[in-house]
């Protein structure tokens, strides 16, 4: 279903849903990704990975390995130079502590979590590279280990990084090393900050109700069907052409140089399709591995890992804790909210926890508000972006209390968030005010759908609500529109096709030019064929790619209107463009459409062709209801989810097809992080379950169709009203399960999953309540004064 | 993946020979999909040699006469079986079993007898096959053949009583006697491609008034080291009277019998938790199908 903004109307290209460009070679096999690269020469590679989640390398001998036949190369962190500690932008979105990365890329001292990347063998093919993986003799000192955030925070806890500065900054996530004049103790707190408005202790003074509880969020992987691969081939005169599935390639390129000591434009990289990634693929891993290989080896070098790989080394999201509470008049207006969130960053600071404390109130209105938020490193890999990072796991925190309240004062709960609904002109706890959103408009239509309405009778089953918000981001983006002779147009952009941008850039070029969606051919070229675009992340690449396509387009359209004011010998303002036509304004046999004006164009003055290059402001910010009905077998303590419906305002749907799609999809993750999905670590740090099979993502046959409903608010910050619609739709889903089996069962759950084993103990104990000592905010005051101000990095949403 | 020799046996004569010459380092394979998931995760190092026993007749064997009653050769896949139209009419019980076990994809290669063989205390072929009573088929060196009763197969976690050079041909399943039915349930938290957090296999026989048991077999997964028959549970059955205490006792005799371990699958609360629940839904399950409705 589809809730169209009126002015949709004045569209011929967008809102359709045209077969996307890149469908045939997906559906019949013939696209290329990661690891489907093989130039003359190719060597195979493999990792050797820590067996211990913590440990001292004491000594690493590869002698063995080397002398192996077949083996080509082998390398570890003696041949990848150290880095300072100091954070580098990277782009968008992307700023990186070079030392730390280039410590999970390799090893260096220490080993931080079990799968840590100590050494790699290039060898003729990946079976001999395995073996001799296996004799790389690596003598370890095996350390304590600390795998729970709260453990790490306490002041005898082992420490990761014995140098580590506890940060004060929300809008730095990767952390840095303390100064050598500070002889303090280091500690595993790698940042520490709050964000607060108003004056939450009078708000709570003036609360008839306040009610504060405890959670316990788990990690989910992403879950991407393609495992990483990375292929480079370092060429004689020392530049480097990469191949690899990324979600920003010229981030990859950056980031590899970096690590590597080269000039970008000695780094090419190649996109290959990606096999999903959401937000997982957007920082090396392998690259600079296979470069070195390649160097060492004088031969082209692929790595492919495996599925225990992605899952023990390749992060998921944080897992942690949440303290949310909050106090509420007797007419249902919450006056104040006060959070901590305590997220895990793996063995590098990192987690998304000021993602989640900036999201967490998001959707409402709350005049006294203080969130703090703690990101700690474990000995677990080091975490990635995971849709709408840190989002999900606030989310479930917040949306649960507020279930709970409404429920205490006998309210609707759709009806109890309109009377708190955020609205344009409304100042987050992060700072940043609303601009147009559409969150009431998505809680009317929640509350005036079918879904909604329709009886939910049966034993043990249970309806919940809940909400969802997430920023949005976007970046710079390049694109150029050429002209072909046969009337259609190339399309050259540089954001990889996570989620159908292809498609939707296609669209909107399309939509300037008034041609059909199938007579703009995209493509999305190297770092070396397009002008820098930023990764696709932050649901940004249809808002910023389709802008600079826009504007390419725009560009080409200015151009196709002189060059038939040359032909015709009139003034360009004299003409107009409308539906693919050039026309004149008062003489109507002067009137030419595109695609003859597009045969001539090399005898009337030369080919045409149109650049948008744009780092556009103006991202708008996503809202998402989900109601959830679910029947609780209080036998075994299984969900079955019986109907579900997501409702999202989506600003304009460029393509509804993929937007519904990604509002399936984000469901479906957030429903199996909330009932399935788990880490299952040992004492020792070892991931027991590392495999589909045991790590338990939903399948088809776990999930009810989805039911989508697309509300349009567009945005005023982007030519066609874009705003982000991939990350928002996984927030609300925990919340929205947790509050239906509170329905269905009486029992409210504060611990994810609720697995069937956590929910029928529960059920049997009539309660999950999670309790922990909030954390003190001693060793926040240790600033991290040399690694920001090194490069003076501030990001603004 | 290590390297090994494939040999593609054609008389079960030449499997049990290369199996006597290799001992531990050979490793019998029909549909391959534990074995090579095994090599490929390192699980088997020693197994220098597979032998497959796809092309051997007598293992593709799924028959049934009223005398001997059902006889599944040890490389039959599971497909044919839970396709079988006699297999459907009179041993409900194995579909149950072998239409869970992976994925539709994975049931056209995978076998019972592979499933037997590779001895996982959470296997899905086995209760089910116990409860009926089936008997292995074995072939040892010098053409020597003996049978087994299915429950004496297993001596722990991936283990079984083959002794060196022997091998499983088929199970005999015997026939169903009147007035009698079998289920086999499983608990996981998706509904497929997954492995039992708890399995349990029943089967009853009635009396001809279908009000009085005559006897009944429970047999447990995932909750020991092996397969586990509960004859507590069967004697908490013989000669009680078809009711909810009846089967209450007996579900109390299969969690008593139950020694399950903590991992990532569950706790050992909870599974034998699931053992009562399950065991009393597969009695009714069983008494529903021996009523015949």
């Amino acid at each position: 279903m589809v809730q169209q903004a009126k002015e949709k109307a004045k569209y011929k290209v967008i809102g359709t849903r045209p077969i996307r460009h890149d469908g045939v070679d997906k559906v019949t096999g013939r696209a290329q990704y990661g690891a489907d690269i093989r130039p003359t020469g190719l060597l195979y590679a493999k990792m050797l990975r820590s067996p211990h989640a913590h440990a001292r390398i004491k000594k690493i001998d590869v002698s063995r390995a080397l002398a192996h036949p077949g083996v080509r190369a082998v390398v570890t962190s003696a041949d990848l130079a150290e880095q300072p500690p100091r954070i580098a932008d990277l782009g968008e979105g992307s700023f990186t502590n070079m030392g730390f990365l280039c410590m999970n890329v390799l090893a260096r001292g220490k080993v931080l979590f079990k799968g840590h990347a100590v050494a790699a063998v290039a060898a003729i093919n990946a079976h001999v590279a395995e073996e001799a993986v296996g004799l790389i003799d690596v003598e370890y000192e095996v350390l304590p280990v600390v795998l729970d955030g709260l453990e790490a925070m306490k002041p005898d806890a082992p420490l990761l990084h014995e140098r580590l500065a506890s940060l004060s900054n929300p809008n730095v996530r990767p952390g840095g090393l303390m100064d050598e004049s500070d002889k303090r103790k280091g500690s595993n707190v790698a940042n520490h900050f709050v964000f607060e408005i108003g004056d939450i202790a009078k708000g709570f003074a003036q609360a008839s109700i306040v009610v504060e509880r405890w959670y316990k969020v788990s990690a989910a992987h992403q879950g991407y069907i393609e495992p990483l691969s990375a292929t480079a081939k370092w060429n004689p005169d020392s530049s480097l052409t990469i191949w690899c599935s990324s979600q920003g390639h010229f981030t990859i390129r950056e980031q590899t140089a970096k690590l590597l000591g080269l000039p970008v434009s000695k780094v090419k990289v190649v996109p290959m399709e990606i096999g999903g990634g959401f937000g997982a693929k957007t920082q090396v891993f392998l690259e600079p591995v296979v470069a070195l290989l390649s160097k060492k080896s004088g031969h082209p070098v692929k790595m492919t890992i495996n599925r225990t790989e992605v899952f023990e080394a390749i992060g998921p999201t944080s897992g942690g804790y949440v303290r949310a509470k909050m106090g509420v008049t007797t007419e249902g207006r919450i006056i104040a909210a006060d959070a901590t969130l305590v997220y895990e960053a793996g063995a590098f600071p990192g987690s998304p926890v000021s993602g989640g404390a900036q999201c967490l109130l998001g959707p409402y209105d709350i005049p006294n508000a203080r969130v703090e938020g703690y990101d700690v490193v474990v000995n677990k890999p080091k975490v990635t972006a995971y849709r709408a990072p840190g989002a999900p796991s606030g989310a479930f925190a917040a949306e649960s209390l507020i279930d709970e309240i409404a429920q205490q004062l006998k309210m609707d709960p759709i009806d109890f968030r309109l009377m708190n609904s955020a609205k344009e002109g409304t100042r987050r706890v992060s700072g940043p005010v609303f601009g147009s959103v559409g969150f009431v408009e998505v809680l009317k239509a929640a509350k005036a759908h079918p879904h909604w309405k329709a009886p939910l009778t049966g034993k043990n089953r249970g309806r919940g609500v809940a909400a969802g918000f997430w920023h949005n981001g976007a970046g710079p983006a390049s694109a150029t529109v050429s002209v072909n002779a046969d009337g259609t147009v190339n399309l050259v952009e540089g954001s990889p096709d996570i989620g159908g941008s292809r498609a939707t850039a296609a669209m909107q070029v399309a939509e300037v030019l008034g041609l059909r969606a199938e007579d703009v051919r995209p493509q999305v070229a190297d770092t070396e064929s397009i002008g820098f675009t930023s990764t696709t992340g932050g649901s940004g690449a249809t808002f910023k790619t389709g802008w600079a396509s826009h504007d390419a387009a725009q560009e080409v359209k200015q151009q196709m209107l002189a060059r038939a004011a040359t032909i015709w010998n009139v003034k360009p303002d004299d003409l107009k463009y409308e539906g693919g036509v050039i026309s004149h304004k008062s003489d109507p046999a002067l009137r030419m459409p595109f695609r003859d004006l597009a045969a001539r164009l090399n005898d009337t003055g030369g080919p045409i062709a149109g650049r948008g290059a744009v780092n556009p402001r103006g991202v708008g910010a996503a809202l998402s209801v989900n109601i959830a009905d679910v029947e609780v077998d209080p036998d075994t303590g299984k969900t079955t989810v019986l109907r579900y419906t997501a409702i999202q305002d989506v600003g304009t749907a460029i393509h509804p097809s993929y937007v519904e799609g990604q509002m399936q999809g984000g469901a479906v993750q957030g429903i199996g992080w909330a009932l399935t999905e788990e880490f299952y670590f040992s004492d020792k740090g070892q991931m027991m379950n590392s495999s589909f099979l045991d790590y338990r993502m939903p399948t088809a046959l776990d999930i009810p169709m989805i039911d989508t409903v697309v509300v349009e608010v567009p945005n005023p910050g982007h030519p066609f009203g874009v705003r982000g619609v991939g990350e928002v739709c996984i927030v609300p889903p925990l919340a929205a399960i947790g509050n239906a089996i509170h329905r269905a069962t009486g029992v409210r759950m504060h611990t994810l999953p609720m697995s069937p084993n956590n929910l029928q103990r529960a059920i049997a104990k009539k309660g999950d309540d999670v309790h922990w000592t909030v954390p003190t905010s001693n060793g926040a005051s240790q600033s991290m004064k040399a690694a920001v101000d090194a490069e003076g990095i501030e990001r603004h949403e | 993946m290590q390297a090994f020799e494939y040999v593609s046996a054609k008389s079960v004569g030449e499997a049990v020979g290369v199996l006597s010459q290799h001992g531990e380092g050979a490793r019998l394979m029909a549909g391959g999909t534990d074995v090579l998931v095994q090599l490929r995760a390192g699980r088997r190092p020693q197994v220098k040699v597979l032998v497959d026993v796809k092309g051997i007749g007598e293992l593709n064997e799924l028959s049934y006469n009223d005398r001997q009653g059902l006889i599944i050769g040890a490389a039959v896949p599971c497909y044919r079986i839970y396709e079988d139209p006699t297999v459907i009419k009179r041993y409900p019980g194995i579909v149950d079993s072998a239409s869970i076990i992976g994925s539709v994809q994975i049931q056209g290669r995978a076998s019972l007898g592979g499933n037997i063989c590779n001895a996982t205390p959470s296997a899905d072929g086995i209760p089910p096959l116990i409860a009926l009573g089936a008997v292995c088929i074995i072939a040892g060196p010098n053409n020597s053949r003996r049978e087994l009763p299915l429950e004496q197969l297993f001596a722990g976690p991936g283990r079984t009583t083959l002794q060196n050079g022997e091998m499983l041909i088929s199970v005999r399943v015997p026939p169903p006697p009147a007035n009698s039915g079998a289920q086999y349930l499983r608990f996981t938290p998706r509904n497929e491609m997954d492995i039992a957090v708890a399995g349990v296999g029943a089967a009853i026989t009635l009396n001809a008034a279908k009000n009085t048991f005559v006897s009944g077999r429970v047999v447990l997964a995932a909750v020991a080291p092996i397969p586990l028959l509960v004859p507590a549970a069967g004697q908490a059955l013989a000669g009680k009277p078809v009711n909810d205490e009846t089967i209450g006792k007996a579900a109390e005799a299969a969690v008593a019998a139950a020694v399950p371990i903590t991992d990532m699958r569950g706790t050992i609360e909870y599974r034998k938790h699931l053992v009562g629940v399950l065991t009393r839904r597969a009695l009714q399950g069983a008494i529903q199908r021996a009523k015949g409705v």
